[in-house]
């Protein structure tokens, strides 16, 4: 067994003794604040080591000459009636690692799950986290604390070893008890930590419970607020309210780059009770109720500089094109044999361009934060997916110690990777200041399509080739702006040039549910299709024959299988397409059925069939429920969403103007889980979303013949 | 606008206001009675978060206003709740983990629950074309929808 060590083993670092760390440093503080009892904290190790650490490292500088300091990344705690608590950076917006965080900690541990409490995103409580996203959080910060309740677990053990004078293989950790196994006689871990002040550091190397003897994680444990949830009680950050609180509102520009040329705040501050704050680009308004606060930013007169000219959504794949950066520059460029060669054994080759629009998160609860000042010390309540990464612009723009800062973040109503920037957070602290009282800021609709930033459109340039035994000889496949996730093939290819041209995107971009995987996994699988059928081969025995990896081979029949592909009878308009991908430990495979009903008639989806192979499987339940809602989100993106603008001025920034998928637009789908027991788990929040736009390109191509390239494929609803 | 009287039972209890009759009914119920449950998701009726029943219809309480709800009955989610017991439809949906962020929920139950007045025993396609008005993001129709008949198959037992 191996014992985590005490406190003297954690570095001393400057930032340490004033972050928030230095409570871990300072045992009895820290322990007097919890309450006494037994606190492991889990070391963040080499690449997930923190932005933010390594920037206040350069602040602060550590010992001169040391090794670099290690910071922490999660912390749990058991005090003296048994509960346990865990605190951690990451937050909760639907995909429910509020449970399944608290599953595997209640599984190493041996509580109910009922015992665990989360304190998640609030940066005054929990260690600094980079964010929550790229699917990271299960396999992670879960394994990081199934290695922390593990260690405590231990530190338990030996805690009733010693008291009872037996060795710790004596004493066995069940139910929230340890118990001798000779005679059953057993101590509750409420009596065990009670009186402790135990402060340890978990070994990275500490053995963890087998996940085929799971009896808590690994199950499908409802959600855990759930009635809250549907009895409206919970309090999402936009339903957030403070004592004396007024609304603000911010000045927007007519277009994506004006520059605020001239403002006049006279009429909006002669107004009563009325606050107007202009500082260089920012100008905005608080007054004690919405309606007044709207009035005042009608009155501003403010005169914009346009931006340069640049594109609009027709003619945005041309522009991003010619504004690329040349081939063959970028370091993401994967090469491997001679593409000129590969041309030279090829009898036949396909050239194609596959595009994607600029798309929207859209999540239903648009931003929104309540900011409160209590002197020079800051409190924001908000709904973000980097609540340090809020806090850091805060303390940057007020210029301002990260312990007059404190962020808290509600369980919160979705990102989708549209909720990382902290420009809400900053125009909502100033506001309140302005304003000497509490502020809220909630973005319209308009502001969130507007305001945020979008899925990165791209163009993806691909050209293939296929020997006279019907086999891949080549492939090239260049990503322009989009990205590089998902960028390289799985398929095996003797001669392939992978590689991102960045070029200059005419509206916001940032991330988005799977990256750039959503317009990668489209063209490459599209491709295989068309290159499929220039071999005569069906798609499926095209893809088996060049696999390799049996995760995905296995994901793919399981697909096929479910679906009934190889028994589809053909039916007048109807059609069937597949698509495969493996990305960030994961395989996800989907089958589609659809119908057209005419010619130039609506596209309906009929079935969907998807198998998705993450790993081990925490909560199955809840898994299915990513694939579920990352294909109804994908369906989105395939077929209907994309934004229209020209020159930096969004047209369509409404729900009545951008269609999404609705419940009539989703068929039941069908998911397939693939559990790997022997596998740590992986994380399902993205994936997922990868095969349903090239399934359905797919799909239309066997009903109609017709090859769509552009995403999204059928945006009326039909073709 | 200049301030009115106004009066309007909510969830049961007859609530008295003054206020700008041209405020939206979503605004008066959030801020004036901390009834926060119908939520703001795009203020032009087209994603349902804004649910309320008015006399027990459907009404997007981010378009209609307080002058119009006056002399009205509204029911909010809040307001499904009995001594404890939650709505069948309520119930449903925890049973199928039918939401994820939860954030349209209270709109989509209460959607749910009038659908299930004017219509008890809904076919599947009846339940997406009455709940088309919704949107759920997060993908979790396909659980609404068996929620919803588990709820009408709950009532008829």
């Amino acid at each position: 067994m191996t014992r985590p060590n005490h406190g003297d083993r954690l570095p001393l670092t400057d930032r340490e003794r004033t972050g928030l760390n230095t409570a871990l440093l300072d045992r009895r503080a820290f322990l007097k604040r919890l309450g006494g009892g037994i606190a492991v904290a889990c070391l963040a190790t080499g690449r997930h080591r923190s932005a933010f650490g390594q920037a206040m490292d350069h602040e602060r500088r550590p010992f001169a000459g040391d090794k670099e300091p290690e910071a922490i990344s999660a912390w749990l705690h058991v005090d003296g009636q048994g509960r346990v608590t865990v605190y951690t950076g990451k937050v909760e917006l639907g995909q429910n690692v509020r449970t399944s965080l608290g599953q595997v900690v209640a599984e190493e541990l041996r509580v109910p799950f009922d015992s665990v409490d989360l304190i998640m995103g609030d940066t005054a409580q929990v260690p600094f986290d980079n964010g929550t996203f790229a699917s990271q959080t299960t396999p992670i910060m879960g394994l990081q604390l199934r290695k922390a309740a593990a260690a405590a677990r231990e530190e338990l053990e030996a805690t009733a070893a010693e008291r009872w004078q037996v060795t710790p293989d004596e004493v066995a950790a069940r139910d929230g008890k340890v118990v001798r196994q000779r005679d059953g006689t057993a101590l509750t871990y409420g009596e065990l930590a009670a009186g402790q002040e135990f402060v340890g550091v978990v070994d990275d190397a500490i053995e963890l419970t087998r996940t085929e003897t799971w009896v808590v994680a690994g199950t499908s444990v409802p959600k855990r607020n759930a009635r809250d949830i549907v009895t409206g009680r919970h309090r999402f950050a936009s339903d957030w309210k403070r004592p004396g609180m007024w609304h603000g509102k911010v000045l927007r520009p007519p277009a994506y780059g004006a520059k605020l040329a001239s403002v006049d705040l006279s009429a909006a501050r002669g107004m009563p009770n009325v606050v107007a704050v202009h500082d260089d680009q920012f100008v905005g308004v608080a007054a004690p109720d919405e309606a007044t606060a709207a009035r005042a930013l009608a009155a501003i007169q403010a005169t914009w500089d346009p931006p340069a000219a640049t594109c609009n959504d027709r003619n945005l794949h041309a522009y991003l094109v010619d504004n690329a950066r040349p081939s063959g520059s970028d370091p993401s460029r994967i090469q491997q044999g001679s593409i000129e060669e590969g041309k030279r054994a090829s009898s036949q080759t396909v050239e194609a361009s596959y595009t994607a629009a600029f798309i929207a998160h859209a999540p239903l609860e648009p931003r929104g934060a309540v900011a409160e000042w209590a002197g020079d010390n800051l409190t924001i309540w908000t709904g973000t997916q980097r609540p340090f990464g809020a806090l850091m612009e805060l303390m940057r723009v007020f210029e301002l110690p990260r312990e007059r800062i404190r962020v808290l973040v509600p369980d919160t109503g979705s990102g989708y990777g549209g909720k990382h920037s902290a420009e809400l957070e900053v125009e909502t602290a100033r506001l309140a200041r302005a304003a000497g009282r509490p502020v809220r800021v909630g973005w319209t609709r308009e502001e969130e399509f507007a305001w945020g930033y979008f899925r990165p459109a791209g163009v993806v340039e691909t050209a293939a080739g296929l020997d006279s035994q019907g086999r891949l000889a080549f492939w090239s496949f260049e990503n322009i702006n989009s990205g590089t996730a998902g960028l390289d093939t799985p398929y095996r290819v003797p001669h392939r040039a992978v590689e991102f041209r960045p070029s200059r995107p005419p509206m916001r971009q940032g991330a988005y549910r799977a990256l750039a995987s959503t317009l990668n996994h489209f063209a490459r699988e599209s491709l295989m299709d068309e290159l499929a059928r220039a071999a005569h081969q069906d798609p499926l025995s095209f893809r088996l024959a060049h696999l390799d990896d049996e995760r995905l081979i296995a994901t793919l029949q399981a697909a096929v299988a479910k679906f009934g592909w190889r028994d589809w009878t053909r039916q007048e308009g109807r059609g069937i397409g597949l698509a495969c991908g493996a990305e960030k430990g994961s395989c996800v495979a989907a089958c589609v059925e659809i119908a057209l009903d005419g010619p130039g008639g609506s596209l309906r989806v009929t079935r969907v069939v998807q198998a998705f192979q993450p790993g081990s499987i925490v909560n199955p339940d809840q898994m299915a429920s990513q694939v579920e809602g990352a294909v109804a989100m994908g369906i989105g993106g395939a077929l209907f969403e994309s934004m229209r603008f020209e020159d930096g001025v969004l047209r369509n920034g409404q729900f009545s103007r951008y269609r999404m998928p609705r419940p009539r637009d989703v068929p039941s789908i069908e998911v397939v889980l693939l559990n790997r027991p022997e596998l740590l788990p992986t994380g399902g929040g993205e994936i997922p979303i990868v095969a349903i736009a090239p399934a359905l390109a797919n799909a239309i191509h066997d009903a109609t013949g017709q090859r769509l390239r552009s995403l999204p494929l059928a945006p009326a609803g039909r073709l | 606008m200049p301030l009115v009287q106004l009066e309007l039972e909510v969830n049961g209890t007859r609530q008295q206001l003054r206020v700008d009759p041209e405020r939206t009914l979503l605004s008066v119920l959030r801020e004036e009675l901390d009834l926060t449950g119908a939520k703001y998701g795009c203020g032009e009726g087209s994603c349902g978060a804004c649910t309320v029943l008015i006399d027990g219809q459907t009404h997007h309480a981010c378009k209609s206003t307080i002058a119009e709800a006056a002399g009205k009955s509204i029911t909010t989610i809040e307001g499904l709740e009995r001594d404890g017991a939650l709505h069948p439809v309520q119930q449903a949906f925890l049973d199928h983990n039918a939401l994820q962020c939860g954030y349209c929920t209270p709109g989509m139950i209460l959607g749910a629950v009038a659908l299930l007045q004017a219509r008890p025993h809904p076919t599947e396609d009846e339940i997406r074309d009455g709940l088309n008005g919704h949107l759920c993001r997060c993908g979790a129709y396909q659980r609404i929808v068996a929620a919803v008949q588990t709820a009408a198959g709950r009532a008829s037992s």
